[in-house]
C-alpha cells in the first residue's frame, strides 16, 4: 500500500491511537497548572499546492535569477537584505520586516523527494517523518505530537481551524475543530436523542459532541469580535478575516496553538496573475493576526507558514511552473527575531540545482520548526528529534526567538 | 428485507427503499451493467455539442467588449453575460440530471460507478464559462466506458477539453518543436504527472518517466473545432516511459503510451483497490482486491470483468458498514427515503435546488463538482464525520426534509423502510420519543446507520 492511501485510511482511526511509543510528556518552563503551556502562542499555517519559494523571496541579487524566469516578476518588490528581494505583493509585511517580526528561510524542504507528488508532500509536512519510518509507526501530525508531550491539556488548547482538514493537528491529544459558518439551532431533546443515537459508534459520537459544543461558543465570540458581513469587493478576503478572528479570539483565551491551511499555490501556468489572490490572502492572514490579537498577545506568538515543497527555479512552458523541491518558509510574530533570511543559499548555477531544475534543500524544514518550539515552549532537544520529528537532526541554534 | 438486499442498497447503489425492478443480486446487478443505459436516455446529459454555440457566443462577445466603444461594447458585455449565464443554467440542469438518474436507476451500481471514475478522473470548470464542462466530461469520456475497457476511458479522458484545460495540457509545448521554437515555449508536467501517479500507476515510476510523458503527450491539445494532436507542438523525437520507447510524433503513439499504462500490472493493482476501497472498506480484505487485480490482468483492463470479481466476492457482502455516505450520497439516500423521484427533482426551482441541495453539500464538506486538487474527494470515513460536517448534516436533517415533502413522511414508518436490515436499537428507541414529526424525521437522518454505507 502506499503511504498516502495509508495514511488517509487511518485518520478513521487516529481518534482512538495509542499515544506513539517514542512519547512520553514533560513538564514545560513557564507553564502553571491552569496554562500548561504557558503564554506563548504557535499558529501554524500549511500553504498546499506548493509556494514558489523563489517568486515570494527572490534572489535579485544574483544574475542568473532573471534570465530563469523572463515573465514571472513583471514588477519590482522592496529590498530584503540587498540580495534577496520580497514580492511586490507582499509589500504591507515591510513594516513588520523592519520591525524584526518577519523572517523567512530560503531553500528549505522536508525530507521528500523526488516524486514531487502534491499529496504525498503534504502528508509528510504534516506528519513531520522522515522518508525511512515503517509504514503505521507514526499516523498523527506533529503539532499534535507536540500536545500529547504536554501533561493538562484541555480540548481548548489546540484549534485546527477552517474547512479544510488539518491533518498536522490529527492524533489523541485532544483538539478542538471549527470552521467559523455554522449554526446549529436543535431543541434540548433532540440533543439528547441524538447523543443517545451516536453512542455506540465512536467517529459520530466524537464529531457531534464537538458540534453541538461548539456551536454554543462560536455564537459568543462571533459576537465578541464583533464580525460584519463580508463587503462584496473582497469576498475571499473577508472569508480569510473570518478565520483569522475566529482564531484570534481564541489565542486570546486558552488556545495556544492554531493550525489552518491557505490554498491556490499551484501556480503551473500564468503564475504573475495565480500568484496574486494567495499573496494576499498570505499577507492578509499575517497582518489581521498581528492586529486582533493585540501588541501584547503578538509579541508571544509565533506564526510559521510551510508549504510541502517549492516549484522549478525555470519558468515553464505557459509562464508558470512545476513542482520542485527546495523551497521557502514564511515566519511572523512579535516573538520572532526576524528581519532575516534563513538558511544556506545553495545558488542557481545548473550544478547546484537538485536535479538541474530545483532549487537545492539545504536545511530540513521540520529543524525551524523543532527550534521554534523549543524556543517557545522550552521542549528538550532529544524530545524533539526522537519523538515530535522522529529522526530529525536539528544543527545548531539559528536563535529564532527574542 | 434481508442482509443483502440492504447491502446490495446500501454498499453499491444509493440506499433504501430501493426502485421497482432494481437489481438486487450479483447475476442480476452485472446483467444491468451489461445492459442499455436506460437513465442516460431517461434523462438526458450534457453533450460538448451543446455548448459550442453558447461558448462561441461567449467569447466573440468578450472580445468585442474589449475593443468596441459604447454604446456597442455596453451591447456585446451584456450580451456575453447571458451567454455565460447560459452556460451555467446546462450546469446546473446536468447537476439535476445526475440527482435525477441516482434518484430512479434500478441499476444503481451503474451510477455509482460513474460516480467513482468521475472523482478519479477529476476536473474542474475554470472560470463560470465552462461550468458546464465536467458535465460533458462525465457525459462523454466517463460514462459511455464504466463497464469497457479502461484503455478506451483512458483516451477519451486525455482528450476532453474538461482535461485537456483542467491540468494544463493546451498549454504544454515541446521545447524543441516547431512552436514551442519559434513561441519560446515549453513543458507543462501537469497532466503527464497525474496520469501517472493519480490515473493509472500510483507508484513505481520516477521524475524521468513524468517529464517523458509529458513531452510524448505534447500535441494533445484544444484546437478550434475540438481536441487535436498538433504535430507542430509535439516534441521531436522518442520518448521513454518505464524503459518502453514511443517513436512518432502521432495521436496513435500516444494512445499506445496509454494502453501500456492501462494494462500495467501496477495501474491493475492501483485501481482494483481504489475501487475496492471506495465500495466496501478502507482496509479491503486482500482477496478481494486480489481477485479484481487479477481480473484486470486476465481481461486486459475489462472494467466489467472487474465490477464482476468484485460483486462475485463474498467479502463484498460482509455485512457491516465500514464506509460513510459522502455528502452526495447522502444527499440523494435522503431525497430517496423522503419519496422524492428525479422528476420531482428535474422541476425543481433553481433557486430551491441550489438552497436546498448544492449549497448545504458545500457546508457538509463537498462543494459541488469542486474538490480541493485532481486527487478527487477523501475515502475515509472520519473525513467526512467531522464535527463541522455534521453540524451541517445534523442541521439539514432536522430542518430541510420540512421543505422538500408535506406532510413529511411517519417517521417510524421512515425509519423502516430507509434503513432495512441496518436499523439499529438505540435509532428505534429514540425515533418514538422525540418532540415532534420534524425531529424524529431528523434523527433518522442524522443516524449513524443512514451516514453510513
Amino acid at each position: 500500500m502506499d503511504r498516502r492511501l495509508f495514511l488517509k485510511a487511518l485518520t478513521a482511526s487516529a481518534c482512538s491511537a495509542a499515544a506513539h511509543p517514542m512519547m512520553t510528556t514533560v513538564t514545560l518552563a513557564g507553564s502553571g497548572g491552569s496554562a500548561p503551556l504557558g503564554d506563548h502562542r504557535l499558529v501554524v499555517v500549511v500553504l498546499r499546492g506548493a509556494m514558489d519559494g523563489l517568486d515570494v523571496v527572490r534572489p535579485t541579487g544574483d544574475a542568473l535569477f532573471a534570465g530563469y524566469r523572463p515573465t514571472l516578476s513583471p514588477a519590482d518588490g522592496p529590498d530584503l537584505t540587498g540580495y534577496f528581494s520580497l514580492n511586490p505583493l507582499l509589500s504591507g509585511l515591510m513594516p513588520l520586516w523592519q520591525a524584526g517580526q518577519l523572517g523567512f528561510v530560503h531553500a528549505t524542504s522536508t525530507p521528500y523527494r523526488d516524486q514531487r507528488s502534491h499529496f504525498d508532500g503534504q502528508d509528510i509536512l504534516e506528519a513531520g517523518t522522515g522518508l525511512d519510518v515503517p509504514d503505521g509507526a507514526v499516523r498523527d501530525g506533529w503539532l499534535n505530537r507536540m500536545l500529547q508531550a504536554v501533561p493538562g491539556l484541555t480540548a481548548q488548547t489546540a484549534f485546527a481551524i477552517g474547512t479544510e482538514s488539518a491533518p498536522v493537528l490529527y492524533g489523541p491529544a485532544p483538539v478542538s475543530n471549527w470552521q467559523p459558518d455554522l449554526r446549529l439551532d436543535l431543541s434540548s431533546q433532540s440533543r439528547l436523542l441524538l447523543e443517545h443515537v451516536y453512542h455506540d459508534d465512536p467517529l459520530f459520537r466524537d464529531a457531534a459532541a464537538e458540534a453541538l459544543m461548539l456551536t454554543e461558543r462560536l455564537d459568543r465570540s462571533a459576537m465578541e469580535s464583533g464580525m460584519a458581513g463580508p463587503k462584496p469587493d473582497e469576498g475571499r478576503l473577508a472569508e480569510i478575516d473570518k478565520l483569522v478572528d475566529f482564531a484570534a479570539a481564541r489565542l486570546r483565551e486558552e488556545t495556544r496553538v492554531a493550525a489552518f491551511s491557505l490554498n491556490g499555490w499551484d501556480t503551473h501556468r500564468n503564475q504573475a496573475g495565480g500568484i496574486t489572490a494567495p499573496l494576499r490572502r498570505l499577507e492578509r492572514v499575517v497582518l489581521r493576526m498581528a492586529e486582533q490579537l493585540g501588541p501584547q498577545i503578538w509579541g508571544k506568538t509565533v506564526v510559521l507558514a510551510m508549504t510541502e515543497f517549492g516549484r522549478t527555479v525555470a519558468e515553464n512552458g505557459s509562464k508558470g511552473t512545476d513542482h520542485g523541491t527546495g523551497g521557502a518558509m514564511l515566519m511572523a510574530g512579535g516573538a520572532l527575531r526576524g528581519g532575516r533570511v534563513l538558511g544556506a543559499w545553495p545558488g542557481l548555477e545548473e550544478a547546484a540545482l537538485y536535479d538541474r531544475r530545483d532549487l537545492l534543500p539545504t536545511t530540513d524544514v521540520r529543524a525551524w520548526a523543532a527550534w521554534a518550539m523549543r524556543g517557545l515552549y522550552g521542549f528538550d532537544r532529544s524530545l524533539l528529534e526522537t519523538g515530535i520529528f522522529p529522526g530529525l537532526s536539528m544543527g545548531d541554534d539559528p536563535g529564532l526567538l527574542i | 428485507m434481508t442482509q443483502d438486499t440492504t447491502t446490495a442498497a446500501f454498499r453499491f447503489g444509493y440506499g433504501l427503499p430501493l426502485p421497482a425492478q432494481a437489481a438486487t443480486e450479483p447475476a442480476s446487478m452485472l446483467a444491468a451493467l451489461r445492459g442499455a443505459d436506460a437513465m442516460a436516455s431517461t434523462y438526458r446529459g450534457p453533450r460538448l455539442d451543446d455548448l459550442t454555440d453558447a461558448m462561441a457566443g461567449a467569447d466573440a462577445n468578450l472580445r468585442l467588449s474589449r475593443r468596441a466603444k459604447p454604446p456597442e461594447s455596453e451591447a456585446a458585455r451584456k450580451e456575453y453575460r447571458r451567454a455565460v449565464a447560459e452556460l451555467e443554467t446546462i450546469a446546473l440542469t446536468a447537476a439535476k440530471t445526475t440527482f435525477a438518474r441516482a434518484l430512479d436507476a434500478t441499476d444503481g451500481m451503474r451510477e455509482r460507478l460513474v460516480q467513482f471514475w468521475a472523482d478519479h478522473f477529476t476536473t474542474k470548470a475554470r472560470s463560470r464559462r465552462d461550468a458546464p464542462l465536467p458535465a460533458t466530461f462525465v457525459e462523454e469520456a466517463i460514462r459511455p466506458f464504466i463497464s469497457d475497457r479502461f484503455a478506451d476511458m483512458l483516451r477519451a479522458v486525455v482528450q476532453h477539453p474538461a482535461m485537456l484545460g483542467y491540468l494544463d495540457q493546451s498549454l504544454s509545448f515541446g521545447p524543441n518543436s516547431r512552436v514551442g521554437q519559434r513561441r519560446g515555449r515549453g513543458l507543462n508536467e501537469n497532466l503527464a504527472r497525474e496520469l501517472l501517479e493519480l490515473h493509472t500507476l500510483g507508484s513505481g515510476y520516477t521524475q524521468q518517466d513524468v517529464t517523458q510523458m509529458a513531452e510524448l503527450l505534447t500535441g494533445l491539445t484544444m484546437g478550434k473545432a475540438g481536441p487535436t494532436f498538433d504535430k507542430r507542438r509535439a516534441e521531436p523525437g522518442a520518448e521513454i516511459v518505464l524503459g518502453q520507447s514511443y517513436d512518432g510524433d502521432t495521436l496513435e503513439t500516444v494512445f499506445r503510451a496509454l494502453d501500456d499504462l492501462a494494462e500495467h500490472p501496477q495501474t491493475a493493482a492501483h485501481i482494483s483497490h481504489k475501487l475496492a476501497v471506495h465500495f466496501v472498506a478502507d482496509a479491503p480484505n486482500a482477496d478481494l482486491v486480489r481477485a479484481m487485480t487479477d481480473a484486470w490482468r486476465a481481461s486486459g483492463g475489462d472494467l466489467l470483468a472487474v465490477s464482476e470479481a468484485l460483486l462475485m466476492h463474498p467479502a463484498a457482502w460482509s455485512p457491516g458498514q465500514e464506509k460513510a455516505r459522502q455528502p452526495y450520497d447522502f444527499m440523494v439516500a435522503a431525497l430517496r427515503a423522503l419519496g422524492l423521484t428525479g422528476s420531482d427533482v428535474m422541476q425543481m426551482q433553481d433557486a430551491l435546488f441550489r438552497r436546498h441541495i448544492l449549497n448545504p453539500m458545500a457546508t457538509m464538506g463537498q462543494p459541488w463538482q469542486a474538490p480541493a486538487g485532481p486527487d478527487g474527494w477523501e475515502e475515509a470515513p472520519a473525513a467526512w464525520i467531522t464535527p463541522e460536517a455534521m453540524a451541517a448534516r445534523i442541521t439539514w436533517a432536522m430542518d430541510i426534509p420540512q421543505q422538500l415533502r408535506t406532510p413529511l413522511p411517519e417517521p417510524e414508518a421512515l425509519m423502516t423502510r430507509c434503513l432495512g436490515a441496518n436499523l439499529g436499537g438505540r435509532l428505534a428507541w429514540v425515533v418514538p420519543r422525540s418532540e415532534n414529526i420534524r425531529e424524529a424525521v431528523g434523527l433518522v437522518l442524522a443516524s449513524p446507520e443512514f451516514n453510513r454505507r
